[in-house]
């Protein structure tokens, strides 16, 4: 049984889903954008100019629209008991990991890059090269919390709490790859030489790659009953 | 001469604990092809755990389940062999019952899976009702789109946990007509319900869990009064 057609399987029934619904892409991107303007609205204009608070806000409205992004990946799946449907596939568990990653990951870059330009117009950020890059950290930054994300909202989804247990589960997992997304903005809208860059970046690729590994080593046993 | 063929389903010591309440206590049971068994039992009996463990959704906390002779816990692939209708539907509501169909068949990796989607939405009555989305279907609708689901990939093994659920009198007569369609091709069926009497005539065996153990293992009864009389002092 190979793992890559059941995944590409699950991560296309998760997206039709959706596309079919849009409720939590609409929530997700209404949230993001509510986010983004109260910290234009809450900003005392004489005492923070906006463009040292963009970087920071980008990536507090991207990170938390993603939890409301993840938020759905097993909820639809408890209708039905679907979950068990897939669960008594051959399919391997990793499969179900991979498609619903995939889903995920479509689903937050779909967020993220509705938010973006919005952001550089409630901020004034001025339109350079730049920030063909910043979308390029957005990206990398998504691949390794929607790997922990998924693995978390596995967890959750069995509980009875679960919209309210991923956020408190998933936030500090968040903090590493938000702290370095945001440190990476700041340089590349600055300007600042692509020495100063490599760390963070490296940081960054070291984090998807070491959480997308993890998850995939403990979904399995987190979706055993 | 020993037998070669190992059982279809075997369940050999299970134990399945949910923190300290014991569901399943040293339950062992062997079904060979073709046989039919009912499972019976009242409500808490660990019918449903028994199911959930023979299918390899919950894993046992003691002991073994083998499919075609294949460790369950070893060699998860041999799930594909199993098929199972529960109390839930296990499909998605916004997709249609051929997407729901189709999804299933990709997860078992069916290839060419058009035709024989069609004929399981023909099966379960579904046709006229194949391309508009599951959400508003009534419970017995749900129950046949299951049925159809769990048996698209021709399963070896059918596990059907109270599969007269919602249905209405013609589907329970033509649930009960595929039940025996499925003994005569050889196929291994184990099913729980709470009325014997709607898989009496068809049945092979009878199994009764009482607090987690089988207290009862014998082939079926001529008589279902008979049986109906034994089972109130089993279950007492």
């Amino acid at each position: 049984m190979s793992t890559w057609k059941p995944a590409l399987a699950i991560a296309a029934k998760d997206l039709t889903i959706e596309w079919r619904n849009r409720t939590a892409l609409l929530t997700a991107t209404v949230f993001a954008i509510l986010v983004l303007l109260i910290f234009v609205f809450a900003r005392d204009p004489g005492v923070i100019a906006l463009p040292v608070l963009a970087p920071a806000v980008l990536w507090v409205a991207l990170a938390l629209a993603s939890l409301v992004a993840l938020n759905r990946a097993f909820l639809l799946e408890r209708e039905h008991a679907a979950l068990d449907g897939i669960l008594l596939s051959p399919a391997p568990r990793a499969a179900l990991f991979w498609g619903k990653w995939l889903a995920n990951l479509c689903f937050v870059l779909v967020v993220q890059a509705v938010a973006f330009p919005l952001w550089i117009l409630f901020f004034n950020v001025p339109p350079s090269g730049a920030l063909v890059l910043v979308a390029g950290v957005a990206i990398l930054t998504a691949i390794g919390f929607t790997a922990v994300g998924t693995v978390l909202a596995a967890m959750a989804v069995r509980t009875r709490f679960a919209e309210l247990l991923l956020p408190v589960l998933l936030l500090p997992f968040m903090l590493p790859p938000v702290f370095f997304a945001a440190q990476l903005t700041t340089r590349l809208l600055a300007g600042r030489p692509a020495d100063e860059l490599w760390g963070w970046i490296r940081l960054l690729s070291l984090y998807d790659v070491v959480f997308l590994a993890v998850a995939t080593l403990l979904f399995p046993v987190v979706v055993e009953e | 001469m020993p037998d070669p063929t190992p059982p279809a389903v075997e369940a050999i010591a299970l134990e399945r604990r949910f923190g300290p309440v014991a569901a399943l206590r040293g339950v062992t049971l062997a079904v060979g092809a073709g046989e039919v068994v009912l499972l019976l039992g009242p409500n808490g009996a660990g019918k449903s755990t028994l199911l959930r463990c023979l299918a390899g959704l919950a894993r046992p906390t003691r002991g073994t389940v083998r499919v075609g002779g294949v460790d369950l816990a070893r060699d998860p692939s041999a799930r594909g062999v199993i098929g199972m209708l529960s109390h839930a539907a296990m499909v998605y509501d916004d997709l249609t019952p051929r997407e729901n169909l189709r999804f299933a068949a990709a997860l078992h990796e069916i290839q060419d899976p058009a035709e024989r989607i069609d004929a399981a939405l023909r099966a379960a009555s579904l046709e006229e009702h194949a391309d508009r989305p599951v959400r508003g279907f009534s419970r017995g609708m749900l129950q046949r789109l299951a049925l159809a689901r769990a048996t698209l990939h021709a399963p070896d093994v059918l596990l059907l946990d109270e599969p007269f659920t919602g249905l209405d009198a013609r589907a329970t007569e033509a649930l009960r007509g595929r039940v025996a369609d499925e003994r005569q091709r050889g196929r291994v069926q184990i099913c729980v319900t709470h009325d014997p009497a709607e898989l009496w005539g068809v049945a092979t065996r009878v199994v009764v869990l009482v607090a987690g153990r089988v207290v009862h293992d014998a082939p079926r009864a001529e008589s279902l009064d008979a049986f109906r009389a034994m089972y109130s002092e089993l279950v007492a």
